[in-house]
């Protein structure tokens, strides 16, 4: 865990020591316990099972050299998941009961507890190691390679998978042109949605004129279902530090901020530890490695404003002030936080750094696309079977990612479309499943990369429905700024209120395209410019949804209430009265072993019936 | 807990070293301390800063984790992101101010808790998701949700959101 005992090191050869005596105090044979308490599998409890696991292991006395809590795995449906050392043996859905049982099978008997192992839905086939599991399979992972491997409360862990030894070659070996130059050469593109060349953006910080100049880590995941970022803080927080200073160091600037959502207090905490960690190894702060090269690193969370995820807005609050951005008619690599140059990035273009200085830029541009180079990390969510968290190389196809590696749909349901880009985002319908995902094939199809999320829908999610939850979403994130932003989305929640009632008119989705255009080309920022997309992008692959809804007053979903019926199959019904009883307005009619119908004139579709119907007979027809 | 509530503002500016850009943590700090920002000390740091209350009061309420009121006992946090949405999380929350009679981001009538729906808690494998006094509880129903809500005690327990391993 923690180090104690602070210590500096004072140059490169002085790390690389520490690296061997760490590297040699970790036998490949010695036993150990990785437990996940990344967010999603803390919540299944995880965090006990540790404790559990600690305690067995000092009870036993069974050679155990650690029980280390690691970050997200990434295959967050299987959680809680527990790797046990040496073998990588990966157990899934594992319960307080199990830990007596791997301890003393695995751990201290070398053998593997069959019934915990991930088994193949498709093939019933058992999987031991991650690596068999087809969710790890078609994935390429650098920016989460150490996600789930090391402990991300400890350096110690860190330095031994090779960390800080990009920082320590940049910033002995390389000048700032260099590293700048190397950036280049990688073609990394900004991972927080923009896709702007990240070299490009460094070089004209480093070229504006003006001092000091700050680096920012944008790590206000604002996107509702993307936590790409957030399981990268709590999992693998120094591999951000040490992209920061890299990238501080190319720049010329002697401060960096992270500002990290308030919702995600995990990785508050382990950035704290890690900072913490850094400036007593002498890798952040006065003097780094020796090098004569300064950079610091301060914290700043987030108020919860969506709107601060853009550049503007996020300086803005840094500054203390309410989150509103401005027009950038000047950049904020000119002019930014106070009024200085400022570079800012993602938190997951950071975390590609460290690789990109290691591995070289060349390494990092074979990989992906002709102008998307790299990988991406997507959480991929919604109605799909593996949810979970994936880093793919750019270029794989969609159905790829859904069916290979989600596992395709969940409850056998048809694929209907999936949502990329968060709110701003759009969705791409099932004809275009063999898009390849890059950059500037999503935009081609009307959404965009975005941040990463990707939420898979299936034929029971209305398109009409979605559009308005991600509109009332950025209707309420609106900071009030701007005028086409602020009442423009409020006319357009409107009419798409009014067509999810049944009370469309022929010349909503006129007037929808219209406002929508108008908010694209006049709004001040980002938010606001993408604000329409939700809704262009459904009325581009699922008109006829729209006009089931306007000219028939259908949902052909069967989701928006009102817009189709109730009824009740007489096989599956058992008679049992809930039903007729707990119907508000005793639309429903039958006896004892007869049974029941709902009236349809006198039906208001409140759908109550459904609700407590305990034999699943109540029917949306 | 700083015991002297006087010396609240003085201890937290400190902090910060007065660096009025950090006006937001200085009030994060501020809400730790006493669960919401009381009038009076939001009067004391504007005068230790220099700044008109009016900014304050602007910043206070544009971030949705602010409060100008005491919260319940208990805190409950639904995430309203989109899977959540998707899976049924609209109609839970619904449900919650219509049997609690309570507002999003406000305080049932009898103080038990304070309310949030937030934008997505990023465990989105859990959905629909609540956090209960910073227990996480997945999978949740309409009905399951009503259960724990019901359940929930109506004196102070201790805090669990500082577990750590």
């Amino acid at each position: 865990m923690t180090v104690l005992d602070a210590r500096r090191v004072a140059g490169p050869a002085d790390l690389e020591r520490e690296r061997q005596a760490l590297r040699k105090r970790r036998s490949s044979a010695a036993k150990r316990v990785r437990v996940c308490i990344g967010t999603g599998c803390a919540a299944k409890g995880s965090r006990k099972i540790y404790a559990m696991f600690a305690e067995a292991a000092k009870e036993l006395d069974a050679g155990v050299e650690a029980v280390t809590c690691v970050g997200c795995h990434g295959f967050c449906e299987r959680g809680p998941i527990v790797v046990v050392e040496p073998g990588e043996i990966l157990y899934q859905r594992v319960e307080e009961p199990d830990v007596a049982e791997i301890v003393r099978e695995t751990v201290v008997g070398g053998r593997v507890v069959e019934r915990l192992l991930y088994e193949d839905p498709a093939t019933g086939e058992k999987a031991a190691t991650a690596d068999q599991i087809p969710f790890y399979k078609a994935q390429e992972r650098i920016v989460l390679a150490h996600n789930g491997v090391i402990d991300p409360t400890s350096i110690e862990d860190y330095i031994a998978v090779g960390g800080y030894a990009a920082l320590a070659k940049a910033l002995t070996t390389m000048t700032p042109e260099e590293v700048l130059e190397e950036v280049a050469r990688s073609g990394l593109r900004g991972r927080g949605g923009g896709g702007f060349p990240t070299a490009r953006k460094w070089r004209s910080c480093r070229q504006a004129a003006g001092s000091p100049k700050y680096v920012i880590c944008n790590g206000d995941e604002g996107d509702p279902g993307a936590f790409m970022d957030r399981s990268l803080m709590e999992g693998n927080p120094h591999s951000i530090l040490e992209g920061m200073t890299i990238g501080a160091y190319a720049i010329g600037s002697a401060q960096g901020y992270i500002y990290v959502r308030n919702e995600y207090p995990l990785a508050v905490r382990h950035l704290r530890g890690a900072i913490e960690q850094s400036r007593q190894w002498g890798l952040l702060g006065e003097d780094i490695l020796g090098s004569g090269f300064c950079f610091d690193i301060r914290i700043n969370r987030g108020g919860g404003a969506f709107v601060c995820g853009e550049s503007t807005a996020l300086m803005a609050s840094l500054e203390g002030r309410p989150g509103e951005p401005r027009a950038k008619y000047v950049h904020t690599v000119e002019s930014g936080l106070h009024g200085k140059p400022t570079n800012l990035n993602n938190v997951e273009t950071w975390a590609n750094v460290p690789a990109i200085i290691n591995r070289g830029g060349e390494w990092f541009a074979s990989i992906g696309t002709a102008d998307s180079k790299g990988t991406k990390v997507f959480s991929l969510v919604g109605q799909v079977v593996n949810t979970g968290l994936v880093e793919v190389p750019m270029g794989i196809t969609l159905r790829r990612i859904i069916e290979e590696i989600g596992g395709g749909v969940k409850g056998g349901k048809a694929f209907k479309a999936v949502q990329t880009g968060g709110p701003s985002g759009g969705c791409i319908p099932a004809e275009d499943m063999d898009a390849r995902v890059d950059f500037d094939e999503l935009t081609k199809l009307g959404s965009m990369m975005g941040s990463g999320g990707m939420i898979v829908m299936d034929e029971g999610t209305c398109m009409v429905n979605v559009a308005k939850y991600f509109l009332n979403f950025l209707r309420s994130e609106s900071c009030g700024k701007c005028t086409p932003c602020r009442e423009g989305l409020a006319q357009m929640l409107h009419i798409l209120d009014r067509i999810a009632r049944g009370e469309g008119r022929p010349g909503d989705v006129e007037s929808l395209e219209k406002l929508g255009k108008l908010l694209e080309g006049t709004a001040l920022c980002a938010l606001g410019k993408t604000a329409a997309n939700p809704v262009l992008s459904t009325l581009r692959y699922f008109r006829d949804e729209y006009d089931a809804h306007i000219f028939r007053q259908r949902c052909p979903a069967k989701e928006c209430r009102g817009l189709f019926n109730y009824e009740i199959d007489p096989e599956a019904c058992k008679a049992c009265g809930i039903c007729l009883k707990n119907c508000p307005v005793d639309a429903i009619t039958g006896q004892k072993k007869v049974p029941h119908v709902i009236d349809q004139s006198k039906c208001t579709r409140c759908g109550t019936c459904l609700d407590k119907c305990p034999f699943g007979a109540v029917l949306k027809v | 807990m700083i015991a002297d509530q006087e010396q609240l503002i003085e201890v937290i500016v400190g902090r910060y070293d007065g660096d009025e850009g950090m006006l937001i943590p200085m009030m994060q700090d501020i809400q730790a301390e006493c669960g919401y920002l009381p009038l009076d000390q939001l009067r004391r740091l504007a005068r230790r800063l220099q700044v008109p209350l009016s900014r304050l009061y602007a910043v206070a309420t544009f971030y949705s984790s602010f409060r100008l009121a005491p919260k319940g006992l208990h805190e409950v946090t639904l995430c309203v992101g989109t899977v959540c949405y998707l899976k049924g999380a609209g109609a839970i929350s619904e449900q919650i101010c219509k049997e609690f009679e309570v507002a999003a981001g406000g305080t049932t009538p009898d103080g038990l808790f304070s309310y949030q729906p937030v934008n997505c808690v990023g465990a989105c494998a859990l959905a629909p998701v609540m956090i209960v006094d910073g227990e996480y509880h997945g999978g949740l129903t309409s009905e399951t949700a009503m259960k724990i809500l019901r359940g929930l005690p109506a004196e102070a327990q201790p805090d669990k959101t500082g577990a750590k391993p």
